[in-house]
């Protein structure tokens, strides 16, 4: 194990995250998306943020990787029915993305040089140690964010229901 | 864990801005050419990661736990962005008997 | 009593706001009652104002209302300004408004206005007050604004008649002429001495020196406010069109107080008038133009109202003749005398014409003398008394003046006795006319002739009796009276009076004056007399030939006409031009021009708007793109 390790695991995630805009069938996109999203859970490990990285592997993963599948089963998608957008988008479209990386990576190395990262407190992003932050200093947010998702799910659910036609 | 910890000991913060960037901007191209509602709302959750990620990493930088407080907030909204998107792009098909954004394009001039 | 002068002006309008604001729900009884009586409170505060005066030694109250205008050096008060001045105007004002109010009760009965005609009278009186009783040249100049607006809703009364609303246009127009004058006038003041109070500024201006430029240009506007307003040559055509409107009005305002508005203006800053002889010299050119002109256009008119408006412009000449030579208190003594005789004739007519069925014309009038007797027995104590044949008032106003103007100038005087005997032979020629001879009108008018009700005829033996006897006050020395008015008046005319030369004919000059222009009077009279009874001669119809004097009498002197393609003409060309170069195709093109670039460029960006998501995105990352651009390279 070594910093090696790093590189090689964002490798993984840049491929298979290109993998994923590329990818022609929309099945294929969500299941190379699974797996870039598995990458960034190493990277939370990584970083010895043990919590989301479980939390990355079961929500994101789980819950919401299986809702896309899901739904793109329920919509039973095929590729053919849809051509894709013109050459000419495609290639402004990259452009645009290209300019982005440079003028995001320029902004970066603006930044000072930059120093090696050093985990100072080996507890920091352990459950414990977020749990006492989550619930003392942020525990307004957090209230909050669970009605936040009743009122997705409640939405959510009167969105896509089937309307009911009157007799 | 111990030398799984060790492990990431010296890689340069600039390097994780770099990869946060590349994978942010695979998410705007990957929304910019794609015209699949749902390919586009995977590009969207690229980015979210991106974000995420980046949060994470200049959390153990300033040895400060509130932005990993903060990325458990963004999956929590990512979480219900997704349920009420893919409602919405259940209900568009439901419509136009397709998931093309370009059909869309009724609300203009 | 002095205290209450607020009530004064309160009872007309709060008649105006009741006859106003339920003119079409009270009874004509009722708007009638509030009309009059409104009036008769504000006559009676008057008359307990004017006998304190004259008791009082102190000759010169001002009674502020309320703080107006006060920004920062600015402090115009509304205040009240009572002296024997505005006293006597109130008195007039309150009064022969008032027998008027009376008389329109009859005279206006079957009218579907009724309560708007109250209404509007009871606002004029209202604003007449204002002007009157005003001690600073801004409350006045609302007045003097306030009766012009009643004059023309007055004027316009039958504005369903487009010839009437078409008069009272005429009228307000050329007042406001006038009215620029006066509001420029007022800025100069102000500009001069800081102020508009009365108070203040006659005591500085007492103290320049006689013939100062600035003097003379504020006098100068003022007069053109007074030309527009009393309607003098060069703006007088307006008067005789405004007997559009109802003859009570016409009584009212078109001769004995509206009108006279310009005169007591004039009166009121005498001494500013005093100390700039050049525009004095100018008021009495002109006042003598005027009444000259007038009196031989009134000579040939065969409208009975319009003979009366002519007199009426003439009769103002004399006053403004007066004006000019200094002769204030006589110009003002030709005022309250001319307002008795003038409206008494004017109600007189009034009731003429409503016995005739609205006839107005004199060629189909004749021997109502018997249908109406007591309008014929009025009408001639009217007559008498503007012809100026004595004991009646008007012989003695009149004469006052003329001996002023003897004095300044024998030219004048030579003019104004012509004037005089024009004077004396259309008013005779109007009553011979009207009350002589046989009767001319078609047999249904002749049917329906009667006297008129007491509320019109009561008026008149009023105004009669004051008419004969209203000279009284201001009996000269040199006749063996005390001349009461011009005691009375002494305190406003002080300081103009130590800067003029006082009169000086001897007393035999003056019974020579006065026996001449009686003798030219009654001269004049009998010429009447022979030619209108004797003859039985009857004014010609519109088409017969005429002699270039007659003619250019009949016709006016062309005035409408010359105003009509001189002035009249060039401004519409000007204005359409205006209209349709300037406004329409250069500032109109304009703004449209603006909107018609606006409507057309959203045509093509908003084809910027496709609807397409995609596009949407993208340009959304060109922005951000170009954010970070900046942000980075801070360009």
């Amino acid at each position: 194990m070594s910093i090696s390790l790093f590189y090689f695991v964002a490798f993984l995630s840049i491929f298979f995250a290109l993998l994923v805009i590329f990818a022609k069938n929309p099945v294929h996109s969500v299941l190379y998306l699974i797996v870039t999203f598995f990458t960034f859970t190493v990277h939370y490990i990584l970083l010895n943020a043990q919590f989301l990285a479980i939390v990355n592997f079961i929500v994101y993963m789980g819950a919401i990787m299986v809702l896309f599948l899901f739904v793109l089963m329920l919509l039973n998608l095929n590729e053919g029915s849809m051509g894709s957008k013109s050459n000419l988008i495609k290639m402004i479209g990259v452009i645009a993305g290209m300019c982005l990386i440079i003028t995001l990576v320029g902004s970066a190395r603006v930044l000072t040089a930059s120093e090696p990262l050093v985990l100072q407190t080996q507890e920091l992003g352990l459950v414990k140690n977020l749990g006492k932050v989550l619930f003392s200093k942020f525990l307004l947010p957090f209230e909050v964010s669970s009605i936040l998702l009743l009122s997705a799910m409640v939405g959510a659910v009167l969105l896509a229901k089937k309307e009911i036609k009157r007799a | 864990m111990e030398n799984i910890t060790q492990a990431i000991q010296g890689v340069p913060l600039n390097h994780y801005i770099l990869l946060c960037t590349i994978i942010f901007s695979i998410g705007v191209i990957g929304v910019l050419i794609r015209r699949n509602a749902i390919v586009i709302f995977m590009s969207v959750e690229l980015m979210l990661n991106a974000v995420n990620l980046l949060l994470t990493a200049f959390s153990v930088q300033h040895n400060d736990p509130s932005g990993q407080v903060f990325v458990f907030f963004i999956m929590a909204l990512a979480a219900a962005e997704v349920a009420v998107g893919l409602a919405i792009i259940v209900m568009i098909f439901r419509n136009t008997n397709s998931t093309d954004v370009n059909i869309l394009n009724k609300l203009k001039w | 009593m002095i205290n209450l002068v607020w009530l004064i002006p309160l009872f007309p309008l709060l008649g105006f706001l009741i006859n106003g604001l339920g003119r079409n729900m009270l009874s004509k009884t009722v708007v009638g009652f509030v009309g009059c009586l409104s009036v008769m409170a504000s006559f009676a505060v008057s008359v307990g104002i004017f006998l304190e005066l004259n008791s009082s030694e102190t000759k010169s109250f001002i009674i502020p209302i309320f703080d107006w205008i006060s920004a920062g050096t600015v402090k115009i008060p509304f205040s009240f300004l009572i002296d024997p001045l505005s006293a006597l105007m109130l008195l007039i004002v309150t009064g022969i408004g008032f027998l008027i109010h009376v008389y329109s009760t009859g005279y206006m009965n079957h009218d579907a206005g009724f309560g708007k005609f109250f209404s509007y009278l009871n606002l004029f009186i209202f604003f007449m007050l204002l002007l009157v009783l005003g001690s600073n040249y801004v409350v006045m100049f609302i007045g003097w604004e306030g009766v012009g607006l009643c004059s023309y809703l007055l004027i316009g009364f039958w504005f369903s008649n487009t010839a009437y609303a078409s008069a009272a246009k005429k009228a307000f127009i050329m007042n406001r002429i006038g009215d620029l004058g006066f509001l420029i006038a007022v800025f100069l003041i102000f500009t001069t001495f800081n102020s508009v109070e009365f108070a203040n500024v006659f005591p500085q201006a007492a103290n320049m020196v006689s013939g100062d430029s600035t003097l003379i240009l504020i006098t100068a506007l003022l007069f053109v406010g007074a030309i527009g307003k009393s309607a003098q040559i060069p703006l007088f055509t307006w008067l005789p069109d405004a007997m559009a409107g109802p003859t009570p009005v016409s009584a009212l305002i078109h001769a004995a107080t509206m009108v006279t508005a310009g005169i007591y203006m004039i009166a009121r800053s005498n001494i500013l008038f005093t100390l700039a002889p050049e525009t004095l010299a100018v008021v009495s050119i002109i006042g003598l133009a005027t009444l000259l002109m007038a009196a031989a256009i009134a000579v040939s008119q065969t409208d009975i109202k319009k003979v009366l408006a002519y007199s009426t412009v003439s009769q103002l000449g004399y006053m403004f003749l007066g004006l000019g030579v200094g002769a204030y208190t006589g110009a003002f003594f030709h005022v309250i005398t001319h307002a008795f005789f003038k409206a008494l004739l004017f109600l007189g007519a009034g009731s003429v014409i409503h016995a005739m069925s609205n006839e107005q014309d004199m060629r189909n009038m004749g021997g109502l003398r018997k249908k109406l007797p007591l309008t014929f027995l009025t009408m001639m104590v009217g007559t008498i008394a503007i012809a100026g044949i004595p004991p009646f008032s008007g012989f003695f106003s009149k004469d006052e003046i003329l001996a002023h103007v003897y004095e300044h100038n024998k030219v004048f005087w030579m003019i104004a006795v012509i004037g005089a005997m024009f004077t004396s032979f259309y008013m005779f020629r109007m009553m011979y006319l009207t009350f002589n001879g046989s009767f001319r009108g078609t047999t249904d008018q002749e049917h329906h002739l009667h006297e008129s009700p007491a509320s019109m005829t009561i008026p008149l033996i009023v105004l009669a009796v004051l008419s004969a006897l209203g000279g009284l006050i201001g009996i000269p020395a040199v006749l063996g009276g005390g001349h009461w008015l011009e005691n009375f008046l002494a305190p406003v005319f002080e300081v103009s009076k130590s800067k003029t030369n006082a009169l000086t004919l001897d007393h035999t000059t003056e019974y020579v004056l006065m026996a001449l222009s009686v003798t030219a009077a009654l001269l004049s009279m009998l010429y009447a007399y022979v030619r209108y009874v004797k003859q039985g001669h009857i004014p010609a119809n519109d088409r017969t030939d005429r002699g270039l004097l007659a003619r250019l009498s009949y016709n006016k002197f062309y005035i409408d006409q010359v105003y009509h393609s001189f002035i009249t003409r060039p401004l519409d060309t000007l204005s359409g031009f205006f209209y349709k170069t300037v406004d329409k195709a250069g500032i109109d093109g304009i703004v449209n021009g603006f909107g018609k670039g606006a409507v057309e460029a959203s045509k093509s960006f908003r084809l910027l708007q496709t609807g397409m998501v995609g596009f949407y995105i993208f340009m959304m990352v060109a922005g951000i793109l170009a954010l970070l651009f900046y942000s980075m390279y801070k360009i």
